[in-house]
């Protein structure tokens, strides 16, 4: 009974603390919640007051509407499209490229690791406008081409392809090797399993970025037909004249949700994904 | 952090030659036909690492290299198309005329300035109270502060524009609930700036105090359990052992940060559009509108540039700052 009773009084003292953390936790998820009752109710009830607590019935009504505004369906698809060919694309990128930084050593390694890595310094607005001019002079301005190709180069990912492929074990290469293996042989069956938990943060983290990306979809499209989710749902909104508050929410909850679930799925891939950048700086 | 990989990176080669075409292994030199073979396979493997650097090579001179270059060197233009001048340092001059560039700098000094203290302030905190052994369900808080980094800002944007509303917005009506003023968020000026405060706020400072909780967590006990034995408290150890434990790991984040809201665009393009009144104006934004809706490419230009420079400058000044506290 003795040694109980301290332990209980460190747990007393936990509460308060463990109170303020829900509470930040709720500022923090709130606006989720929030997003998932507007999204499900009528456009006059978004701003009802008291608010409504839960969600209503309205979901398929908001999207029926924005699929006739933005078109809903081939917006999906498009994000859907580039995120997953532009995530596929840097990945095989990366890979390739950390491969050969980390397992070779030939003329121009430290130099041309190093001119990859100084990009990382420049902002992305920089090359707005040239990439818009050289789509333009390709013809290939509003076209997924647009989108995916200045994705496809991640220096940041190459960075943790090679940090996470140094770790790598040579005695695993070289008995992969010594069978006979060529070396993308060597790639794809030794390589790419033992760095599956990083391929997968880093898939996350690319997906996630491609997904949301903003300034250069808005930058290189301009018919609706070709517009990621992000840019329309930001035209949509940006059109103070509409007033389509449940379209507008709906499809903000359509491109959050999916990742909140996912996120709930992968967390730990996920949170490795993102803090990939911290971990290793 | 490049240094590292080093030593592990260069072993490969010892056993590299063998590695292609290991039928060659033990062949004697003088025998013409697998001589020609070996060095043939010498000539591939050599070839190997240029061949998987390739795809990242071309994109990267395509896509980042080129572009980078070319916009210095339209940074010294001017006109449109075919009509393109030599302009030499007239768009430089000019960014130091422009009044809005002023404002869109100041604006985003501003909010700056408010945000990443405020911002990682609260996200140490928000480690430091996750990390403690006293508090229950550790994992479930960690998880719900992180949730808003994996929002897009756009959606965020528009979720925020709807909860700060002046009239029916959430956020005042919570405000009156506990006795405060109605804040006309996105119409006055000074309160459209801290409503991108907020924002960014809400959608970073769990990411940031995910990242302080795995530098907490490799901080060793022991240091806690001798300060305590010596007779330190809570604010002492939080001074002596934590920040100082994670300095680099809070370099890192206010660098991050500070390049970020340098870079600011997407929040206060959905949420204000720059207003009220060019409030909110950033220099991201104010490139925006030169470079396409203008199509003043030569001007745009100029103010990447201008970006850049100021990202690099900040950069290094912080790092140097906040390094040289560590000797």
């Amino acid at each position: 009974m003795n040694p109980k009773k301290p332990v209980n009084l460190k747990k007393l003292r936990g509460w308060p603390l463990t109170f303020v953390l829900a509470g930040v936790t709720g500022l923090s998820v709130g606006p989720f919640y929030w997003l998932v009752v507007a999204a499900t109710r009528k456009d006059d009830e978004i701003f009802d007051w008291p608010p409504k607590l839960l969600p209503g019935g309205n979901l398929g009504a908001n999207i029926d509407h924005l699929q006739h505004r933005i078109g809903l369906l081939r917006v999906v698809g498009n994000s859907l499209l580039v995120a997953g060919v532009q995530t596929l694309g840097a990945l095989v990128v990366a890979l390739l490229a950390g491969y050969a930084f980390a397992k070779f050593r030939f003329r121009g390694r430290t130099l041309l690791f190093g001119l990859l890595l100084s990009t990382l310094v420049v902002p992305e607005q920089v090359m707005l406008v040239p990439l818009f001019k050289m789509m333009m002079s390709f013809g290939l301005l509003d076209t997924y081409q647009a989108l995916i190709l200045p994705g496809l180069c991640v220096p940041f990912a190459i960075f943790l392809m090679r940090q996470s492929l140094s770790g790598m074990p040579d005695e695993l290469l070289d008995a992969a090797r010594v069978d006979g293996a060529g070396e993308f042989r060597v790639l794809w069956s030794v390589v790419v399993p033992v760095m599956r938990p990083v391929l997968a943060a880093l898939s996350i983290f690319l997906f996630l970025g491609s997904w949301n990306q903003f300034v250069w979809p808005l930058v290189a499209l301009r018919s609706p037909a070709m517009h990621t989710l992000p840019v329309a749902l930001a035209t949509l909104h940006g059109n103070k004249s509409n007033t389509d508050y449940g379209a507008i929410l709906s499809g903000t909850a359509l491109s959050t949700l999916p990742m909140m679930v996912l996120f709930l799925v992968l967390q730990r891939q996920f949170i490795s994904g993102l803090l990939a950048g911290a971990t290793k700086g | 952090m490049t240094a590292a990989a080093q030593p592990a990176a260069t072993q490969p080669t010892a056993t590299q030659p063998t590695a292609t075409q290991p039928a060659v292994l033990g062949e004697p030199v003088a025998n013409p036909a697998p001589e020609r073979a070996h060095r043939r396979a010498r000539a591939r493997r050599k070839a190997l690492p240029y061949l998987l650097l390739a795809p990242a090579l071309i994109t990267f001179g395509v896509f980042k290299a080129y572009p980078i270059i070319d916009s210095l060197l339209l940074s010294f233009t001017t006109g449109a198309g075919a009509a393109t001048h030599n302009a030499g340092l007239a768009n430089y001059r000019r960014l130091l005329d422009d009044p809005l560039f002023w404002t869109a700098l100041r604006n985003t000094a501003e909010i700056l300035v408010v945000q990443v203290p405020l911002m990682l302030g609260l996200a140490l905190l928000m480690a430091v109270g996750i990390n403690s052994v006293l508090v229950r369900w550790r994992a479930v808080w960690r998880l719900g502060v992180f949730m808003p980094a994996v929002t897009g800002l756009v959606a965020t944007g528009v979720i925020f524009a709807f909860l700060l509303n002046t009239d029916n917005g959430a956020i005042n009506w919570l405000l009156n609930a506990i006795g405060l003023p109605t804040v006309d968020w996105l119409g006055q000026p000074f309160w459209a700036r801290m409503a991108v405060v907020l924002v960014l706020t809400w959608h970073y400072t769990g990411y940031n105090a995910v990242i302080y909780l795995a530098g907490l967590q490799s901080i060793p006990k022991e240091l806690y359990e001798a300060a305590m034995v010596d007779g330190a408290g809570p604010i002492r150890r939080f001074t002596a052992i934590t920040v100082p434990a994670l300095r680099p790991v809070l370099l890192f984040t206010v660098v991050l940060s500070t390049i970020g809201t340098l870079q600011l665009f997407d929040e206060p393009y959905v949420l204000t559009g720059g207003g009220p009144d060019n409030a909110t104006l950033t220099v991201s934004m104010y490139l925006y509108q030169n470079g396409f809706r203008y199509f003043d490419f030569g001007y745009a230009s100029a103010i990447a540039y201008a970006l850049t420079l100021l990202v690099s400058v900040l950069g290094a000044v912080q790092m140097r700052l906040m390094g040289e506290r560590d000797r």
